[in-house]
């Protein structure tokens, strides 16, 4: 099938790619090994890469000198609520607007798509106010409600998969008397378990990693989200390198866990939620 | 396409041999019911969350108000500032600028990334490595990026004196490179994304397309040109209008690494409306300049649902 050019054009291309992939990977490589790094060594030119001796109190001293503990259990317990409420009230959403007819179905999935072109920019002055009159300021509900209750790229992305099944998955159980309810959530959930894996892990890290929206409504440091507490971390430890690598470290771990874990279903679910609409 | 209008119909053609009872699908009072019940909650978050602070913010936008004293009505007064302000043209001028620095580049090469993985040996684990920084922390990212930028210890500059005999800019520090230095670790960033995306589109694309253009002796090139290019335009597309998008929405890298500066030189339309609302408390002022963001990022994506039209080929 190819020509004699094969081996020698492959062998460029993988060159290539291993050069670019060295480029994607070498900061996070540089950022735990400096982590693991004696202060002095940071300054040593050229550049060492290995740290020696190895200085595993780094992660112990930037868990401490803020209450880093504390925003990873705030981003986590978040993370969890969000992420399940967004997984059932997006199916719940999607389904309807794929498989059932009600009337101004289309009108009101025109308004969800409408509103992804919204930039959380605009919204996040009136958001604030509101959050201010009903007291949710400074308080982690202003942070879940709003994420739980709407996410129209989930509810895109959901409806895109319910309408890949076929009418005859739903007619049988209709003709056994099912009614809609029990259709969806024994039916036509589990149908869709990719799907659901990839927005709940769309979900996680977009939670996980958000800066905005904390910055704006979350003022105690013992409220504050990771990304928060690594910001105020900067802030006050902004030229000890080695410590602030720690800390970027211990932010980044989770992250690359559920990547790792899940790089499947993050691929699959960017590669089949449709793009041509 | 639409499945429930073909149910629909031939429900209806069937019913009056096999009787009502057999097409509850068709029950159109239980499926309104169902319908709503089922939008609900998505609605709710719809209504609260995201109409009502819009209409809020078109509202705030053309008033005069600090948050807490009395409003008064300023009309288009606020928009009008801020096309005087200085700040306001500074932080536009400074995204456009970083918005072409980033977009072209980033989907060029993310383009080319996904062509030369698609039919790779090992693409799986390139895909893994390349994608990894979408998905990271912009705060973490930023932070270890103020260090690889830092003029005097950061490894960039190491590196450039040590091979190349170079004395690296002041990246961060000087008015000339900051933006770039934003735009480089953005495009560091998004280029798995847009990468992911293309290699769908690239999947999209049935393999009886380059067989018959191989029989029919196109070159490599060719079939790039005339089949590649064209088919994923789709993507193209697509990836365009969310990169616009997404460019002029930067903010945490600046806000983290440069706080805005140095002289505001990496002052951004976000920054400003974070600046206006959150330090200086004017959120007439704030929202108007929001409101002004929200506009020319819907007009960006009309125009470029506009252009696509004209160049996009559909598969099916």
């Amino acid at each position: 099938m190819q020509l004699k050019g094969f081996r020698i054009s492959t062998l460029a291309l993988h060159l290539v790619l291993i050069l670019g992939a060295c480029v994607m990977a070498l900061p996070f490589v540089w950022m735990v090994l400096s982590a693991l790094k004696d202060l002095s060594q940071v300054f040593i030119v050229p550049p060492k890469w290995i740290p020696s001796p190895f200085v595993w109190s780094n992660f112990k001293d930037s868990l401490t000198a803020l209450p880093f503990g504390r925003a990873y259990f705030n981003s986590f317990y978040i993370n969890v609520i969000v992420v399940l409420s967004q997984l059932l009230t997006c199916s719940m959403a999607a389904y309807a607007f794929a498989k059932i007819r009600f009337p101004m179905r289309e009108p009101l999935f025109l308004m969800f798509l409408a509103t992804m072109m919204v930039p959380g920019q605009v919204t996040i002055i009136p958001l604030y106010l509101i959050m201010k009159n009903i007291g949710w300021l400074d308080s982690h509900l202003s942070i879940i409600v709003p994420s739980a209750l709407l996410n129209a790229f989930g509810v895109f992305l959901l409806r895109q998969f319910f309408k890949g099944i076929p009418k005859e998955m739903e007619e049988a159980a209709i003709v056994d008397g099912a009614n809609r309810w029990t259709i969806y959530l024994r039916i036509m959930l589990p149908l869709i378990k990719p799907a659901l894996s990839a927005l709940g892990i769309f979900t996680f890290l977009g939670m996980w990693n958000n800066f905005f929206n904390p910055l704006i409504f979350l003022n105690s440091p013992d409220k504050f989200t990771v990304p928060m507490m690594l910001n105020l971390y900067r802030g006050m430890y902004a030229t000890d390198w080695t410590l602030m690598m720690a800390g970027a470290s211990i932010a980044l771990i989770p992250v690359l866990l559920v990547y790792i874990v899940g790089q499947r279903y993050i691929i699959e679910g960017v590669t089949l939620s449709g793009i041509k609409g | 396409m639409d499945v429930n209008t073909r149910q629909t119909r031939a429900a209806g053609a069937i019913s009056p041999e096999i009787g009502p009872r057999r097409q509850p699908l068709n029950n159109k009072t239980a499926d309104r019911f169902w319908g709503y019940f089922f939008i609900f909650p998505q609605f709710v978050g719809l209504l609260c969350f995201s109409l009502l602070p819009l209409v809020m913010a078109f509202a705030l936008s053309l008033m005069n108000w600090d948050g807490f004293g009395k409003r008064s009505f300023a009309g288009l007064d606020n928009f009008i500032s801020q096309f005087k302000d200085e700040e306001f043209r500074t932080a536009i001028v400074n995204t456009l600028y970083y918005t072409l620095l980033t977009v072209p580049t980033g989907i060029l090469l993310a383009m080319l990334v996904a062509i030369g993985l698609n039919r790779v040996r090992g693409k799986v684990i390139y895909r893994l490595i390349y994608f990894m920084p979408n998905i990271t922390m912009s705060v973490a990212v930023a932070v270890v990026f103020m260090w690889l930028f830092n003029a005097d210890f950061g490894l960039i500059n190491l590196y450039l004196k040590e091979w190349f005999g170079i004395k690296g800019p002041m990246w961060l520090t000087d008015t000339r490179f900051v933006m770039p230095s934003i735009a480089m670790l953005s495009i560091w960033m998004g280029l798995g994304g847009n990468m992911v995306l293309f290699l769908a589109g690239l999947q999209g694309i049935s393999a009886s397309y380059y067989e018959a253009s191989q029989i029919d002796g196109a070159s490599k090139w060719q079939q790039l040109r005339h089949i590649t290019i064209p088919l994923i335009s789709p993507t193209t597309f697509f990836v365009t209008i969310m990169s616009i998008i997404g460019s002029f929405q930067v903010f945490d890298q600046s806000f983290v690494m440069t706080s805005g500066g140095p002289a505001k030189a990496s002052y951004t339309i976000v920054y400003h409306i974070y600046e206006t609302a959150f330090v200086d408390f004017t959120f007439g002022k704030s929202t108007a300049a929001a409101v002004i963001l929200f506009l020319i990022i819907l007009s960006l994506t009309l125009v470029q649902m506009g252009i696509s039209k004209r160049w996009v080929h559909y598969e099916d």
